[in-house]
């Protein structure tokens, strides 16, 4: 029933006109109105996880119109095993952001809701794009109610924060609009599934693989290019934090599974110590960091960059294990891994900086040494805090587990040392992110500030028991999220093995 | 049978929902949770008498799939053989009486739903583990019970020492389970399963990889390094040495779960999972060896620990470190029948003793200094009682529990000295010595406890007065097996088929033909040096703690150097503060301020500067004026010119 319905154009199209008229609302009824869109939105996404073929890697849902023929550019949508998930990560992540801002946001509430539903259309319209120019145009589009959000809601700092995330980005993208065009001219087309078909010789494969790399390091961001990723969230509200670590930050892991693994394969063979070491370097290094941050989103900003090190691990080990053990299962499994820790960190950081937005909507601080004994006066609240630490810390039955889980032991059969510095987020992990929960939540009430504090009402305690069944689900039972993408990986994986050089 | 497991598993899971999240009054939480418990008690019990008595095979039933990914499936499921059920029933029975204790112990406390919350979800999770049929499942039952003892630890949170042991606690554990989930890797690389009878299976046929290559072109054994690695994370959770180190400082939570979690079964969790890997433990001797010296460390040097400690509950965590020694130099010995009989016995004396303790201390009104008691004897006598026969029990008096399984440690170790494997000799002189520490520690601590003179304040000692029946029931309940679990058990259990099937042992150092029954093993005992050590140990605390109770002070001062290095735990909480706690956050500072800060975003910072700088300079050029842009022209127009006539000259 949902063939005709074009659902994945109304998961574009739907939000961004709802924003647009929730921006002619009135003020009281700017919420109520953003909420029912966000939902409808959520619950039209549904239909692509249950009406989702599992046996396949072809793409599904597809669209297919033309746009501007002169350049054979086209309106081309669909999903795979990869982006159906983290479209639907970010159908739900916006209804929890809309909720989120709520109360808080008394300043200019209409164009405050109307950007995060048009961010959301922007968002599946990455994921769900086809076509390279589409894509890009969504890609570079989904900035600006960022940079809005940012630059209006955001922090005293706020102006550097978005002029530093908006270069950084931009300067990632050019290069890969430059990969874009070569491809064209060598395809004759902007299909992204025709650049997967292309033979390419390895130094322009080497080329446009280090263009997309710089586009997609930013966004995830690797390191040395993260340092924009703390400042931005330390700045930006509540709400646009969330979806900034929830499904921004994933674009960039999505970026390397659409583009530079299956366009550039060898090349990714041929630079995957380039990655790993990154990789590496971000889960050791970034932890460190993490430790000694005074404040409390720079700490989960560090923390999410630690994480989504698993990610890009995940996804490009596979070729050492390839090489040690010459079978593809570990590559699979790896890849897998990674991509479960991209949508687990998408619900994890989400409710971590939702809890923070919880403090600081009450102190107007993030400085962990205002804080002390919340437990004491907030304990509903701390029950949540405590539970979504340690889903950050990876503990298992949550989904935090899973995918660092996949990718310590494949990376295992790649080598021991990679597995054993990826596992040192173990220990790092935990003890930033306890840590941090030690000096707020436990101890005396440390001032009168937090003595004040109010527990969570209604409103906030739905929000995070709704996510903390989502980490516990995915935690006690991650086979339906990995199920849909088995046929994807298996097919990336396998594409992966075959050279693309010409002979 | 498989609802039978799941209504064992589920009840106290269920419980801690019920008591934490529902807001029930009081009654309602502890009559839910004692309820959960009970069931599950009576369950196991019914479950071990099927496989015991009534004679069922092992049950190996897989419920669901957690994932599937690359060619692996990993379920979870249970493995109910002899050895999970008897782990089973001295959980269950051990967390029972803990639970109807803590009505006494917390009575007063406002997080009283709270504490009954975790303590079931212990229960639940300690299930799991030992219940578990897989190493997926083994660590998630592994990783929840460090989340509830974290918790439990902390469970006082205003107290700035309770959330320091707590965070310790959880993170030197950390740190064994990063060894452990490399193991785990390991496993799964050699065997390409996760699940312990296929993995087990293949071990016995010899099919895996025999070696690994972890530096280039050294190869290791396979089968060593999968055992130092699993071991890694027994030496965590069992608080072996050096990872022991969270344990002492455990005692800042409430002493039910001191008894429970930090003496009677989590830290068991180590012993139990080594005996449960048997069958590969016993293809890496190398490994064994590695274990048997850990264990060896633990057991001798926390026993002289325990001597200088003046606090009653840290006395009895430090010989929780030496008995849990005991029990590793068992399985290095591979005599883990031995282990897990002192695993069961120590169970119920050391649950008993905390929990005496812990009646102390309610009598004492929370004081745990030892040296403002003396002389309790006549105010608690069912305290007095039961905690000397935890003492003998510990100590290894002839014909109480825990003189089977130590005597069987000691042979053991003696054993595989003869059998020349490394680190046995050593291994077999610090356990013998042991024993006389042991004695010494006990005894200087009943002493001290409930005889002598009465050191406590005048207001304590008017109030002073036996605890509730909540509190000595559960006492006398665990003191009934602390004396006689040895005597009915030993038989089955060390020379018997008792563990057939679950344990694997290629050389056993238990054999039947040289045993004749139980009153021959006691005999033959005081033929043998550990009875006398011990007898020896008690005598010398008489003398210093009874009839010289001056001499002790006066000894400490004479030989200070050695006193300190005891008090100081051999400055090895010292050297952690100062090169891990500090050291590693130093490096965070270096790695974000010159790192991120400085380089970094030194160069992003330079890099606009120098663009701005770069524009300024150029916009200089743009003056506006029309004879300025002329000039440049005719300049322009004129090197062009030039290059075009001398290049093509």
């Amino acid at each position: 029933m949902f063939d005709d319905l074009s659902l994945l154009s109304l998961l574009i199209w739907l939000p961004i006109l709802g924003g647009l008229w929730v921006l002619t609302l009135e003020e009281s009824l700017v919420r109520p109105i953003a909420l029912v869109v966000s939902l409808v939105t959520f619950l039209l996404s549904l239909p692509l996880y249950f009406g989702f073929d599992t046996t396949t890697a072809a793409m599904q849902f597809t669209e297919n119109l033309s746009w501007i023929p002169a350049f054979g550019i086209e309106y081309a949508l669909g999903v795979d095993g990869i982006a159906m998930p983290l479209i639907i990560l970010t159908t739900f992540t916006t209804v929890l952001v809309i909720l989120a801002g709520w109360e808080v946001i008394q300043y200019k509430p209409a164009q405050y809701m109307a950007a995060f539903l048009i961010m959301e259309g922007l968002m599946n319209g990455v994921f769900a794009s086809l076509d390279a120019i589409l894509f890009y145009v969504f890609w570079e589009a989904m900035l600006i109610p960022m940079f809005l959000l940012i630059g209006i809601w955001g922090g005293k700092n706020r102006v550097y924060a978005t002029l530093k995330f908006f270069l950084y980005t931009f300067l990632g993208s050019v290069f890969m609009l430059i990969a874009l065009l070569y491809l064209y001219s060598q395809a004759d087309s902007f299909s992204i599934l025709e650049y997967h078909k292309l033979a390419i010789p390895m130094s322009a494969q080497i080329l446009i693989f280090l263009a997309f790399m710089i586009a997609f390091a930013v966004k995830v961001p690797m390191w040395p290019v993260h340092t924009w990723l703390p400042d931005a969230h330390v700045e930006a509200p509540t709400g646009g934090s969330v979806i900034l670590a929830a499904i921004m930050l994933k674009m960039g892991g999505y970026g390397f599974l659409r583009f530079s693994l299956p366009i550039t394969p060898d090349a990714s063979r041929e630079l995957d110590w380039l990655i790993i070491s990154l990789s590496l370097i971000a889960i050791i290094y970034i932890s460190f960091v993490a430790l000694v941050q005074q404040d409390m989103k720079k700490l989960i900003a560090y923390s999410s960059i630690a994480h989504m090190g698993f990610a890009t691990l995940g996804f490009f080990i596979g070729f050492m294990i390839y090489q040690e053990t010459g079978s593809l299962d570990g590559g699979a499994m790896a890849m897998e891994g990674g991509i479960v820790q991209m949508i687990s960190h998408g619900f994890i950081s989400g409710a971590l900086f939702l809890c923070v937005g919880v403090l600081y909507d009450r102190m107007h601080s993030r400085q962990i040494q205002d804080y002390g004994g919340v437990a004491n006066v907030m304990p509903r609240f701390a029950m949540f805090a405590v539970f979504f630490a340690m889903a950050n810390a990876g503990l298992p039955a949550t989904s935090g587990f899973v995918g660092e889980f996949l990718v310590i032991v494949a990376s295992f059969k790649a080598n021991f040392w990679i597995a054993f510095g990826a596992a040192s987020i173990m220990i790092l992990g935990a003890a930033y992110t306890l840590w941090m929960v030690k000096r707020v939540f436990y101890g005396e009430v440390a001032n009168e500030g937090v003595a004040s504090l109010i527990d969570i009402g209604k409103r906030e305690t739905m929000i995070l028991t709704v996510l903390a069944i989502v980490v516990l689900l995915f935690g006690i039972w991650p086979a339906p999220l990995l199920d849909v993408m088995h046929a994807t990986v298996q097919n990336l994986v396998e594409h992966l093995s075959v050279s693309k050089i010409p002979l | 049978m498989q609802n039978v497991f799941l209504a064992i598993v589920l009840a106290p899971l269920i419980g801690a929902i019920t008591a934490g999240l529902l807001g029930v009054s009081r009654r309602v939480a502890h009559s839910v949770t004692i309820s959960a418990v009970a069931i599950s008690f009576l369950l196991s019990l019914y479950v071990f008498y099927e496989i015991i008595f009534a004679g069922a095979a092992p049950f190996n039933i897989s419920l669901y799939t957690w994932l599937e990914s690359g060619n692996i499936r990993l379920e979870l499921g249970f493995l109910v053989d002899s050895l999970s059920v008897l782990m089973m029933v001295v959980v269950t029975f051990v967390s029972l009486m803990v639970h109807i204790y803590t009505v006494g112990y917390m009575h007063d406390d406002p997080g009283y739903q709270r504490f009954f919350s975790y303590i079931n979800l212990f229960t639940f999770s300690m299930l799991m583990l030992v219940m578990s049929n897989n190493f997926v499942q083994l660590f998630f039952g592994w990783e929840a019970v460090g989340v509830v003892s974290y918790l439990l630890i902390g469970f006082w949170f205003n107290k700035e020492t309770a959330i320091y042991a707590n965070l310790k606690a959880f993170l030197v554990n950390r740190v064994g389970d990063f060894g452990f989930i490399l193991g785990i890797a390991a496993v799964l690389m050699a065997f390409n399963s996760l699940d312990y009878a296929e993995v087990f299976g293949l071990a016995q046929q010899g099919q895996y990889p025999e070696t690994i290559s972890l530096f280039s072109g050294i190869e290791w054994s396979m089968m060593t390094v999968i055992c130092i690695l699993l071991f890694i994370g027994a030496m965590g959770k069992s608080a072996q040495f050096p990872l022991h180190v969270w344990l002492p400082d455990s005692m800042e939570g409430p002493t039910p779960i001191s008894a429970l979690i930090h003496a009677a079964t989590m830290v068991t969790a180590g012993i139990f999972m080594v005996a449960r890997m048997s069958p590969l433990f016993e293809l890496s001797e190398t490994a064994l060896s590695f274990v048997l010296i850990i264990g060896a460390i633990t057991a001798f040097f926390m026993g002289l620990l325990a001597i200088v400690q003046n606090d009653i509950k840290r006395v009895i965590a430090y010989s929780t470190l030496s008995q849990l020694g005991y029990m590793t130099v068992a399985l290095g010995a591979s005599a883990y029948a031995a282990g897990i009989f002192h695993l069961m016995t120590h169970a119920f004396f050391k649950a008993l003793l905390f929990l005496g303790a812990g009646s102390v201390i309610l009598a004492m009104h929370h004081e745990q200094d030892m040296r403002k008691m003396g002389g309790l004897k006549k105010y608690l006598p069912i305290t007095y009682i039961t905690i000397l026969i935890g003492s003998l029990a510990l100590i290894g008096a002839p014909g109480f529990s825990g003189f089977f399984s130590k005597d069987a440690i000691i042979e053991a170790a003696y054993h595989a000295y003869e059998a020349e494997r490394f680190g046995a000799g050593f291994a077999y002189y610090a356990v013998l010595l042991s024993v006389f520490v042991t004695a010494l520690y006990t005894f200087r601590m009943f002493f001290l406890t409930f005889h002598g003179k009465e050191r406590m304040d005048k207001h304590t000692r008017e109030h002073l007065r036996e605890s509730p029946w909540v509190v000595t029931i559960p006492l006398i309940l665990l003191a009934i097996p602390s004396l006689l679990i040895g005597i009915f058990t030993i038989t089955p259990l060390l020379f018997g088929h008792y563990f057939d099937g679950a344990i694997f042992v290629n050389n056993n150092p238990f054999n039947p033909e040289h045993y004749h029954g139980v009153l021959n093993f006691i005999g033959h005992a005081f033929l043998q040096p550990p009875v006398w050590l011990a007898a020896a140990g008690v005598g010398t605390a008489v003398f210093f703690y009874l009839i010289r109770p001056e001499l002790p002070g006066i000894l400490a001062e004479r030989t200070k150097l050695i006193y300190d290095l005891l008090v100081e735990k051999y400055y090895l909480d010292r050297f952690n503060d100062w090169f891990f706690a500090g050291g590693l956050r130093n490096l965070g500072s270096v790695l974000w301020k010159i790192g991120d800060v400085k380089v970094i975003d030194g160069f992003i910072n330079g890099s606009a500067h120098l663009v701005g700088t770069v524009s300024k300079l150029i916009r200089q050029i743009q003056t506006g004026f029309l004879y300025h842009y002329a000039f440049a022209m005719i300049l322009g127009l004129a090197v062009l010119l030039s290059i075009f006539v001398f290049g093509t000259a």
